[in-house]
């Protein structure tokens, strides 16, 4: 039979069946679309709690200097002189796994503006320090290499110091304030952060450049810490011992000597962060599975009913001599028909929700193509199965006890 | 074979088997058809009838016995050449019409010729039209069929009997599900086209309808009982002009209980 009348067999069958075609693709619109949403909510959350978690800087990493032992006597942490901006320039130069490195310094006091004031904390570093903290420009800027080569008092303030020392309509951009009596011109706000996993408010904060803190704030040559970015969670072990062996080559410590630093990774929320990315995994798996599984029989059961209830139509072709193959190809073309027109529908109605889900309800969703294929596929797979399987069965009747099936 | 024999059964079995039970639905069935004649075949439900109808339709295979359509041998042939017998060679007629629903009677007649590869398009519509016409619904070709009467229906189901210049149509009971009136109209078709060469084996139990036939196969326990040709062959067209008028009876009907 030629391929030609047997679409056109097919197509007509299809419209002459508009409403069992309708409804038939509609259980293919509604299974792939409920697959999709389900998945991006899905994806999205998993996507979401990543990045709340990663935002906590998963692959961040310090450097402080290590306690030092003069005469016997422990000498305090803080106080040992190591760190230097050398060493910054150093790991800068010379590692590979790192993706960005920051001297660190900071300290508290007392930040003044006219009449108001509020205890909080500096901190400081170069320019790729908001980036290694996680910090983001809200308004206005972030300060320049040139200020920090001057050492110039500029400084962004977190959302807290705003809210305690300034009044609602006024701009704290290019109002200068004062914090341990130095002057800083405030060129930028920081974008609100919350709590950190210690309930320590991440907002109440000034940034500075390092070189103003430490010339002009503390009158230091030594470093409280070195801060890092890793160029991947992963490596982060192996980050670690490249630092290391950079910071003794560095100090120029010999074998014999202990390291006068000490390396601090994230290794407790690294862990954490990877047993909730497996449970999200397996939620997820869960949560496709399921979906495709309901997706799945909803459409198997209307292509079944919808074939079954043509075995007489089958007998007919049969009787007026369509051979078996041809009744088998025209519900083969039938069902690819409907399940691909359905499963475009699907995609787009899928999409559509998930958008809907996000902008209503503010549920972050997230679709991946990987979940448009997998429920384009699976749905088109099963529809197509399930209009060729009893077409097969009934093809394959004799004409006589097709034409009386009731 | 004889010369103008088109069909051809001999020594011919069925049997089936239901449970424990035995069903001899044929046994030892002779019987040619002759080119041009009008078979009425005959008998009550279970005689056995219906089972030869559906096995020289090819629709059924015979469990014994020879079968020859057309100078061939259809007892050897597979499934795809039985099909194709099938749509070349026969033609059916239905007592419950098995038309598409929701297609039009044209495509309804086009319907056998989509199967068959050497026929185009141009030429499908043309025969379609063509079997339309000659069965009179020639300004109903782009109605649907279930929008027509039982009677119209049977028209078109005969016209996709004839589109493919059958051997022989084969008729199941093809008034069975009409009144009387329409029954002796799609009757007095059957005879036009009859008239005009085509075989035509017809299963019934009427014995009136048979009347309209030129001969007479009955049927008894799976067995041909009597074989004759019709005493006296009976014009459908004056049958149907006998008939009593139908507005005057439905006249009679309404006329007193409007006086009540």
């Amino acid at each position: 039979m030629k391929l030609y009348n047997l679409i056109k067999i097919a197509i007509s069958a299809i419209r002459r069946n508009s409403l069992r075609s309708f409804l038939t693709m509609l259980g293919i619109v509604i299974g792939v679309a409920a697959v999709i949403a389900m998945l991006a909510i899905g994806q999205g959350s998993n996507a979401s709690i990543r990045s709340t978690i990663s935002s906590m800087g998963t692959n961040l990493i310090n450097i402080m200097p290590a306690s030092q032992n003069r005469g016997g006597v422990h000498q305090g942490r803080s106080s040992s002189p190591t760190l230097v901006v050398e060493d910054v320039d150093f790991l800068k130069n010379n590692s590979t796994l790192i993706d960005a490195v920051s001297p660190e310094l900071d300290g508290s006091g007392q930040v003044i503006y006219g009449s108001n004031n509020w205890p909080t904390t500096i901190y400081s570093g170069n320019e790729d320090y908001p980036f290694i903290k996680k910090y983001e420009v809200e308004t206005g800027r972030m300060y320049t290499t040139q200020e920090i080569k001057t050492a110039a008092k500029v400084c962004l303030v977190g959302q807290t110091v705003i809210e305690n020392i300034f009044t609602e309509d006024e701009d704290p951009i290019g109002q200068t304030i004062r914090f341990n009596n130095i002057p800083f011109k405030i060129i930028g706000t920081l974008k609100e952060k919350g709590n950190n996993t210690f309930g320590q408010d991440q907002d109440d904060m000034v940034l500075a450049p390092y070189t103003t803190v430490m010339k002009r704030l503390y009158r230091q040559t030594h470093l409280r810490a070195i801060v890092i970015s890793a160029k991947s969670e992963d490596l982060i072990t192996e980050t670690s011992a490249e630092i290391t062996e950079l910071m003794r080559l560095s100090h120029k410590l010999n074998d014999s000597e202990d390291d006068d630093f000490e390396i601090r990774t994230q290794e407790e929320l690294i862990s954490n962060f990877g047993s909730i990315s497996e449970m999200m995994l397996v939620l997820l798996g869960s949560i496709s599975a399921i979906s495709l599984l309901v997706g799945g029989i909803g459409i198997m059961n209307i292509m079944y009913v919808s074939v079954t209830e043509r075995t007489r139509e089958i007998g007919l072709r049969l009787a007026i001599g369509g051979k078996g193959k041809d009744i088998l190809r025209q519900f083969l073309f039938e069902a690819i028909i409907i399940s691909i027109i359905g499963g475009i529908i699907g995609v787009g109605l899928g999409i559509l929700a998930s958008t809907l889900i996000e902008s209503i309800l503010s549920w972050p969703t997230l679709i991946t193509m990987d979940s448009i294929l997998l429920s384009f596929l699976f749905c088109s797979f099963i529809g197509i199965f399930f209009g060729w399987y009893p077409a097969r069965k009934a093809s394959l009747l004799e004409p006589i006890d097709a034409l009386r099936h009731e | 074979m004889e010369k103008g024999i088109i069909l051809e059964i001999k020594n011919l079995y069925k049997t089936y088997y239901i449970g424990e039970e035995t069903v001899r639905a044929l046994q030892d069935v002779n019987l040619s058809i002759t080119k041009g004649e009008f078979v009425a075949i005959m008998g009550t439900s279970g005689s056995g009838k219906s089972t030869l109808l559906n096995i020289l339709g090819c629709l059924d295979k015979p469990t014994e016995g020879d079968y020859w359509l057309d100078g061939k041998n259809v007892k050897s042939m597979k499934k795809n050449q039985l099909a194709e017998i099938r749509n070349t060679k026969l033609g059916f007629v239905f007592q419950s019409y098995n038309l598409l629903p929701r297609t039009t009677a044209l495509e309804n007649v086009e319907l056998p010729l989509l199967y068959n590869p050497s026929i185009g398009s141009k030429l499908r519509r043309e025969k379609a039209e063509e079997a339309l016409i000659s069965v009179g619904l020639k300004d109903r070709m782009k109605h649907l069929s279930n929008q027509m009467s039982g009677g119209q229906q049977q028209r078109v189901a005969i016209a996709r009997s004839i589109v493919n210049d059958p051997v022989i149509i084969l008729a199941d009971e093809a008034t069975g599900n009409l009144d009387t009136r329409t029954s002796y109209e799609i009757m007095s078709l059957f005879q036009e086209l009859n008239e005009n060469g085509i075989t035509i084996g017809f299963v019934t139990h009427e014995p009136e309808i048979a009347s309209f036939t030129t001969r007479n196969v009955k049927f008894r326990d799976g067995r041909i009982v009597s074989d004759v040709a019709t005493a006296k062959k009976i014009s459908a067209k004056e049958a149907l002009l006998k008939l009593p008028d139908e507005n005057l009876i439905l006249e009679s009907h309404i006329i007193p209980e409007n006086l009540n």
